[in-house]
């Protein structure tokens, strides 16, 4: 199934990152999409210090590292110049780095259509700073911020990117590494601003044992904790996981219960959140796939 | 070529002339008129460059260390708090050396809101690393920015051009726009981002290293100081134009000395031409280069420093660079902060009356 991805590898041996970290594993797939031709925007994030120390790096592509709110901004200005032409010029930026600080030259880059591709790696805190609450955190997460459990809901960036309308989105998961390699040779044949939002378990921040990332990353689409979804055309296509999500639920408990951060959460009102949400994503994706979801 | 042009319009001229391929820019007063001409030099196709509308000062420059790093020549343009809401990217500017040139129209911070001349913005902005330049005529807006590309692709530093809001920025005064030429030859940065040749820039670095870095930046940045001559030769060799680190006027015999930095030390130069007319021996030199800081040869003078700044508690800006740099007695005159008008023969009445050493807050005291 893997077979047509290639053997080149981007994301070097010895990078500092934690044993079964999803963002690598998503790095990993999104430079072998990307190739050499890319360049690599990073704010301040877990994949600032995943590079190793200098005078060394594990990115097997230029990196330019940037202060937490710029990097939107940054990678226009590199798509701007004429010498970047035909070059891949992809952000790579942490949910802290995207939904909070950084959405202010994310939108005006989205705005303006700047011709880059921005990803957002997920893992839903600030887990470079030791695990505090970021907008993404889900409701009940334990972070250091929220040590009893967060009390509201997480900031939905996908409907903010959304009423953008950027030409293409989508949302992608580090355990769907195919799904994810595709989405981002797509979104880099496209001209102007690409957006791809990825859920990566991080199990140092979650707390689970580091050889479930892969099946975390899974339960989260099962359970309708995640989506997997591409917006195009002003329109939402759901992925065959979702779609078969929506039809049956996986038990949100299988997801809930490996993870330290939701101790103590209320399973019920997060599975409150849970039915609305695929209440949203079904309304988004239009009657037609609501049905083909049902039957 | 000769034509009548303001500050500002210099300034997005220069920008042209110096083949800018990449600029960044978010519009505030005073500085909107270099945003709107270089908006419009590229629209007509009269510029070949991108112009990136941004959403906030902090993207502008942003935008800029972008195209810098990855090799391209860059230009953003601000003013008071535009000029401070980028301070995070001015540091990041300098640390990744890069040889961004931006022009800062000088102006009030607030609260309270004021839009006229001070050099609080750009002065507060001294130990980030990027060189500072203060004009004081049309011409030398436009001059300095040629040059300030030449020696910060030289130095891999970026450089600071500053103009006082409206006296400077929306005064009207002839201008030579002659080509640059081959002054500014095409940009080759020793670190650009190669897809060929991958690294990293910006990543984590161990404290020795890091140490280093900093060192590099201070050995750069007095190294400057003598590019910079080197450059000014070169622009008075093909334009006739001369320009220093400090201009100095009537300084020959004088027994004082007023120091001071754009348009007001220009005016100091009239107060001069007044007081030399009643027979006081008193020359003036006004600081063009304000980092990295000259050093004037003011020993065994009486010197009036003129500052439209000051570092509270402490005091004029430009008169603490000066005792830290001459062993000498300063009087510090604060002026014109906010825009407070000071015309020649108030700067020649404080002149007549100023003390060997103190301090003096023009309309306060
Ligand atoms: S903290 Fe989480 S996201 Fe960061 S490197 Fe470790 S596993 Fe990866």
């Amino acid at each position: 199934m893997l077979d047509d991805i290639p053997q080149e590898e981007y994301l070097l041996k010895g990078n500092t990152a934690c044993a079964g970290c999803g963002a690598m594993l998503a790095l990993r797939y999104i430079l072998k999409a990307a190739g050499q031709n890319t360049i690599i925007v990073n704010p301040a994030c877990c994949s600032t210090v995943c590079q190793g120390t200098y005078p060394k790096t594990a990115y097997g592509v230029p990196v330019l590292n940037i202060a937490f709110a710029a990097a939107a901004a940054a990678a226009d200005g590199i798509a701007s110049a004429r010498r970047n032409k035909g070059k891949n010029i992809i952000v790579f930026a942490g949910d802290g780095g995207t939904v909070d600080i950084g959405i202010q030259a994310l939108s005006g880059a989205i705005e303006r259509n700047a011709n880059i591709l921005y990803i957002c790696y997920d893992n839903e805190a600030y887990s470079n700073t030791g695990m505090q609450k970021s907008g993404s955190t889900p409701y009940g997460a334990i972070t250091t911020t929220t040590p009893t459990g967060r009390k509201d809901s997480k900031k939905d960036i996908d409907l903010i990117i959304m009423a953008h309308r950027p030409k293409y989105m989508a949302s992608a998961s580090a355990a769907y590494p195919k799904d994810l390699y595709e989405k981002v040779r797509k979104a880099l044949t496209i001209e102007g601003t690409k957006f791809i939002h990825v859920l990566c378990p991080c199990p140092s921040g979650w707390r689970y044992s580091t050889e479930k990332t892969v099946e975390l990353g899974r339960l989260a689409v099962r359970c309708g904790m995640w989506f997997l979804y591409e917006y195009e055309d002003g329109k939402v296509k759901l992925n065959a996981p979702t779609k078969a999500a929506l039809k049956r639920p996986a038990p949100l408990a299988d997801y809930v219960r490996p993870q330290g951060r939701f101790k103590g959460v209320n399973l019920e009102r997060l599975q409150k959140e849970v039915d609305e949400e695929m209440d949203r994503i079904r309304a988004l994706a239009g009657i037609e796939n609501a049905k083909e979801a049902s039957e | 070529m000769k034509k009548m042009a303001t500050g500002n319009q210099a300034a997005a001229l220069a920008v042209k002339e110096s083949n800018v391929e990449v600029v960044a820019a978010y519009p505030i007063t005073p500085q909107t008129e270099v945003v709107e001409t270089i908006a419009s030099l590229v629209e007509t196709g009269k510029m070949n460059a991108s112009y990136i509308r941004v959403e906030s000062e902090h993207s502008a420059l942003a935008a800029c260390i972008g195209a810098s790093a990855s090799g391209a020549r860059a230009f953003t343009a601000t003013s008071s708090h535009g000029l401070l809401y980028m301070h995070e990217m001015i540091h990041w500017a300098a640390g990744a050396r890069l040889p961004i040139v931006m022009a800062n129209i000088n102006r009030a911070i607030g609260p309270a809101w004021n839009i006229w001349a001070d050099h609080s913005d750009s002065l507060s902005q001294r130990d980030t690393g990027w060189m500072q330049f203060y004009a004081a005529t049309v011409q030398e807006v436009y001059d300095t920015i040629l040059m300030s590309y030449r020696l910060a692709e030289k130095v891999c530093l970026p450089a600071m051009v500053c103009l006082d809001g409206f006296i400077l920025s929306h005064a009207i005064q002839p201008l030579d726009v002659t080509p640059s030429g081959d002054f500014i030859p095409p940009i080759s940065l020793p670190h650009a981002l190669d897809t060929k040749n991958p690294m990293s820039y910006g990543n984590l670095t161990g404290p020795n290293d890091y140490f280093k870095f900093r060192r590099m930046i201070h050995d750069a940045m007095k190294r400057a100081d003598k590019e910079c001559r080197e450059v000014e030769r070169e622009f008075a060799e093909r334009f006739g134009r001369k320009y220093g680190p400090v201009m100095e006027y009537r300084t020959d015999d004088a027994d004082t000395i007023i120091v001071g930095m754009g348009t007001m030390a220009r005016e100091a130069e009239v107060a001069v031409d007044l007081l030399r007319k009643e027979g006081l021996k008193v020359g003036s030199m006004r600081v063009r280069q304000f980092r990295p800081f000259p050093r004037l040869g003011l020993e065994g003078k009486k010197v009036v420093a003129l500052d439209r700044d000051c570092s509270y508690g402490a005091g004029g800006i430009l008169a603490q660079e000066i005792r830290f740099h001459h062993d000498v007695p300063v009087y510090n005159i604060i002026a014109g902060i906010g825009g407070q008008d000071v015309r020649y023969e108030v700067i020649a009445e404080l002149v007549r009356k100023a003390r060997p050493e103190g301090e003096f807050w023009l309309g306060v005291d």
